[in-house]
């Protein structure tokens, strides 16, 4: 026991010395949370918008208005032709180019019926179709008022039949992305560093040599590997604290759920990725292998995490993979107690899994590590 | 017996880095590894501290079986590698406090041990190993590798890089060591080093060359042995390799040392052949072998 609390010390000692890592235990990741949840939106704003207007009549000049009165577009000009329209689309001025054609007003009276020309710059394919959504949504609603007026000036008869839908979003009522995201991102930060230093660590010792020198000790190889990786597991949580401060404070993520099980289920869940760390460590040989690895290993494990992506809308045999990826049920667990206040016997699965990854993960790290090279 | 090793064979894929090595080292022996860079040296190092498993044979270390016994192996030998390894960033206190904890002991209780070293060094001992100059890291090394008060040490060639006023310091402790009853095995690429031992192996390709006291050794060298000397020493060697009866030569300080094919020998003969080459100031003399001559002998 003695040993091993003089191990933990001896390893805190070499974190809090080492001035290059320091700052990134510990600022990076607020430095990160502040910024992405900030800019990780899915809101599309700003989109710059411009029209042709062949018709130049009080009903073209409505419909751009309506365009003009939304929050989500900016007109940024308007184009006498096609061509000159065109032109400024593959300079990256524009956005949306909507074409209102000859006659609009006239044909739409006359004939009930019109097309308008929309164009969008589909370069960012999720963003395009977040703008045609908003477009068609202006249009319809534009169209429902003039199906209005001209109904009721020549068939009182008829009234229209609306159906208005009130959707309620239910765990975050404003949609509020942030409240989405913090919570993602904060599991972000407490994986990759806690990967990436454990990962980092052993190998550490071995470049430097000094492995060589403490495997011919009586130290037990598992007192030398809780004492290593102790610190770190201390650190992770240590981490999720300040990201859930910071969530509190400033992005005002409402906690409903139990800070003691979030705790609960993150202390499981480092141990998966410190054995992820400790089992890379036994196959590299130096800092620089093990970056790589874990960084492989980090960008799959984050892409089909369900942070970014939902995982519903994942291919099936992607979703099947999911299955096998720690930081999808860590982004679940945090979301539902965090966001929609989930008791343990909610996460009682998620916990049971990862504890198993646990189990399988270090199983195999100190079966596979050994004190001779 | 303090160290023996029996018919150790050890190969990495394709290179045979130890073959059928065997040798003992008496308890309280200074005993001396003496080889190039490659020899295996280090090889054999890890093999007794149980870093390494051998391909084939055994050894035992103060009377255990490095594969079976290794737990009490790992409890009673002092390694010091050939590269520094004591952590960087702890201090030179705080590095002897860490190897003393971890084989369950104290400074103090061994303090007795390492006294006349680490008071060299005492006066840094709240600076970071990592700051410490060359001399000064290799007896922190000593310190930690002694603190546990172990029956052998080994050293993999602790002088590698180290200035010769401290080489000789370092030696002067390995002599007091040894006489508080450590059996010391040590590994050098340096040959005078080889003198100060014991008794010496030399070892060259994984082959062991040859085993005994330096003197015996020395002794053995059957050759009579001249030492050559020109203005010009280029053009001396490669004359000297031209010759008919070149035995060997090859330089030696300010010198060339050369012995020739023949028992008998005339060395103005030698003389006027070096002459024609259109050499001057040319002397020649016989000497007394040293244990480099020997292992140049032995490794041709």
């Amino acid at each position: 026991m003695k040993i091993l609390g003089f191990i933990i010390q001896k390893e805190f000692k070499q974190i809090f010395r080492n001035k290059g890592m320091l700052p990134i235990i510990f600022i990076m990741p607020v430095v990160q949370l502040i910024i992405l949840s900030n800019a990780a939106t899915f809101d599309i704003k700003n989109i710059k918008f411009s029209y042709i207007d062949n018709d130049h009549t009080s009903l073209s000049r409505a419909l751009i208005e309506r365009f003009d009165a939304s929050t989500y577009f900016n007109i940024v000009s308007d184009f006498p032709s096609e061509k000159m329209a065109n032109a400024a689309m593959s300079q990256g001025d524009v956005d949306v180019i909507l074409e209102i054609p000859h006659y609009f007003e006239r044909d739409l009276q006359k004939e009930k019926h019109i097309s308008l020309s929309v164009t969008i710059n589909a370069i960012d394919g999720s963003a395009a179709g977040v703008e045609n959504v908003y477009i068609n949504q202006i249009i319809q609603n534009f169209n429902k008022n003039i199906k209005a007026d001209l109904i009721q000036t020549e068939d009182k008869q008829s009234n229209p039949v609306n159906i208005i839908t009130l959707p309620s979003f239910w765990y975050n009522k404003t949609l509020n992305y942030k409240t989405y995201m913090v919570p993602g991102i904060l599991v972000l930060l407490v994986t990759m560093i806690t990967l990436f230093l454990s990962g980092m660590n052993i190998v550490r010792e071995k470049e430097i040599g000094t492995l060589e020198q403490i495997n011919v000790t009586p130290i037990k190889k598992s007192q030398f590997i809780i004492g290593k990786l102790f610190p770190f597991w201390i650190i992770g949580l240590a981490l999720l604290t300040i990201g859930l401060v910071i969530a509190k404070l400033i992005f005002n993520v409402p906690i409903v759920g139990s800070y003691l099980l979030l705790y609960v289920y993150t202390s499981v869940y480092i141990l998966v990725i410190l054995g992820i760390g400790l089992f890379i460590s036994n196959f590299t040989e130096t800092q620089q292998q093990a970056m790589f690895i874990s960084w492989f290993f980090m960008v799959i494990f984050i892409l089909m995490s369900g942070l970014f992506t939902p995982i519903d809308s994942m291919p099936k045999w992607a979703q099947t993979i999911t299955d096998f990826n720690p930081i999808k049920y860590f982004v679940e667990v945090m979301r539902m107690v965090m966001l929609k206040g989930a008791q343990l016997q909610d996460i009682l699965p998620q916990l049971l899994k990862t504890f198993l990854f646990a189990f399988i993960m270090n199983g195999l790290a100190v079966w596979n590590y050994k004190k001779t090279i | 017996m303090s160290i023996s090793v029996n018919h150790i064979s050890k190969s990495y894929k394709s290179i045979q880095a130890l073959q059928d090595i065997s040798f003992n080292v008496n308890e309280g022996e200074l005993f001396g590894l003496i080889g190039p860079d490659g020899a295996g040296k280090t090889t054999l190092f890890r093999i007794l501290t149980t870093l390494l498993i051998a391909d084939t044979g055994q050894a035992s270390v103060a009377g255990y079986d490095v594969i079976k016994d290794y737990k009490a192996i790992r409890n009673c030998v002092g390694y010091m590698p050939g590269k520094f390894s004591l952590y960087q960033d702890l201090t030179v206190e705080e590095n002897l406090e860490f190897f003393a904890t971890i084989f369950k002991t104290t400074i103090e209780a061994n303090y007795h041990l390492i006294k006349d070293i680490y008071v060299q060094i005492e006066p840094f001992k709240n600076r970071r190993a990592g700051k410490l100059s060359g001399g000064m890291k290799q007896k922190l090394a000593l310190c930690c590798a002694l603190i546990h008060k172990p029956k052998v040490l080994f050293l993999d060639e602790p002088t590698t890089g180290v200035d010769p006023v401290s080489r000789k310091e370092f030696w002067d402790m390995l002599k007091r060591l040894q006489q508080k009853g450590i059996t010391i095995l040590v590994s050098t690429p340096y040959m005078d080093e080889a003198a100060l031992c014991d008794r010496v192996a030399f070892i060259q390709n994984g082959e062991l060359l040859e085993i005994g006291t330096p003197k015996n050794i020395v002794k053995e060298y059957s050759k009579k042995l001249y030492n050559v000397k020109s203005d010009n020493m280029y053009q001396l060697i490669d004359s000297l390799n031209t010759f008919k009866y070149t035995y060997s030569a090859y330089p030696f300080g300010e010198f060339v040392h050369y012995t020739d094919t023949r028992d008998e020998f005339d060395i103005k003969e030698l003389h006027s052949y070096l002459k024609d080459k259109g050499l001057h100031n040319i002397t020649i003399e016989i000497t007394n072998p040293t244990i480099e001559d020997t292992f140049m002998a032995l490794a041709k």
